[in-house]
């Protein structure tokens, strides 16, 4: 496809048949799927139990067209109009460890996108029980506005990632260019460790 | 002698992650825990032997996604 002709070489052919879950499709999960599908992964699958409002509109991928669409729906409508031919599995529910399993057991990687840090300890701990042998990638610490030079990948286990600054809280509010930043640097990690023969 | 986010730390024998996470200060609700690379469960902190020369990675897990 000419979407893809400018691809780093080999990189479409190796992610064609590869399959991502996204845990959680806000300003994180929402940002990583739509650098996944343009690089050419093949599938999706998003799990989120949420609707888009206004306010995500600073952050998500995300226009005032969808306000009130639940969110998985909204964004495989725009994934799907970048590349008509990316599979898409869609799950409008809430991911509780019973599930995380379940759901995401078909996938080669997850991207961990959740908000809050209890949900992002259990989702974890779920992952790395169902699946030791399988890719993590965590953001951690994305709030604020500027401080890029703060923004980092740590691996601190054979299939466990965090990318982020590590520290800041909500409470520094949370802006666009950030947000999609550390989500960028999740779906660039993603690649590269699909990309591996 | 192990290392905790980098930080030596001395090491005794039948040292488990729960002492670790305790004596290195970290008492965060929130927090995931590698020991050479390999993910230990909460649960298991208390059980989980901390073997000389470890490598043990401890992440406090923030809000915002």
């Amino acid at each position: 496809m000419a979407i893809f002709a400018r691809n780093v070489p080999g990189m479409t052919e190796a992610l064609r048949r590869r399959v991502v879950g996204v845990a959680g499709c806000g300003g994180l999960g929402s940002n990583a799927a739509v650098a996944l599908v343009r690089a050419g992964v093949g599938e999706l699958i998003l799990a989120d139990f949420d609707v888009v409002e206004e306010s995500n509109l600073n952050r998500q991928a995300y226009e005032r067209p969808d306000i009130g669409a639940e969110k998985v729906r909204a964004l495989a409508r725009h994934l799907r109009a970048i590349n008509p031919a990316v599979r898409i599995s869609e799950h409008v529910c809430r991911i509780v460890p019973g599930n995380v399993a379940e759901l995401f057991g078909r996938a080669d990687l997850l991207i961990e996108a959740f908000d809050q840090a209890d949900a992002k300890k259990w989702l974890i701990e779920s992952w790395c029980r169902a699946f030791p042998g399988k890719d993590i990638i965590c953001g951690n610490g994305l709030s604020g506005c500027g401080r890029t030079e703060d923004l980092k990948v740590v691996q601190v286990g054979a299939h466990l990632w965090f990318c982020g600054d590590g520290g800041s809280e909500l409470s520094l509010g949370l802006c666009s260019a950030r947000v999609a930043i550390v989500a960028n640097m999740q779906a660039n990690l993603a690649i590269e460790r699909l990309m591996r023969p | 002698m192990i290392e905790v986010n980098g930080r030596k730390l001395s090491w005794r024998r039948g040292l488990t992650v729960s002492d670790v996470l305790a004596e290195a200060g970290y008492d965060f609700a929130h927090i995931t825990v590698t020991v050479n690379g390999v993910f230990v469960a909460p649960d298991d902190f208390g059980a989980a032997n901390v073997p000389d020369g470890a490598d043990v990675k401890a992440i406090h897990l923030h809000h915002g996604g």
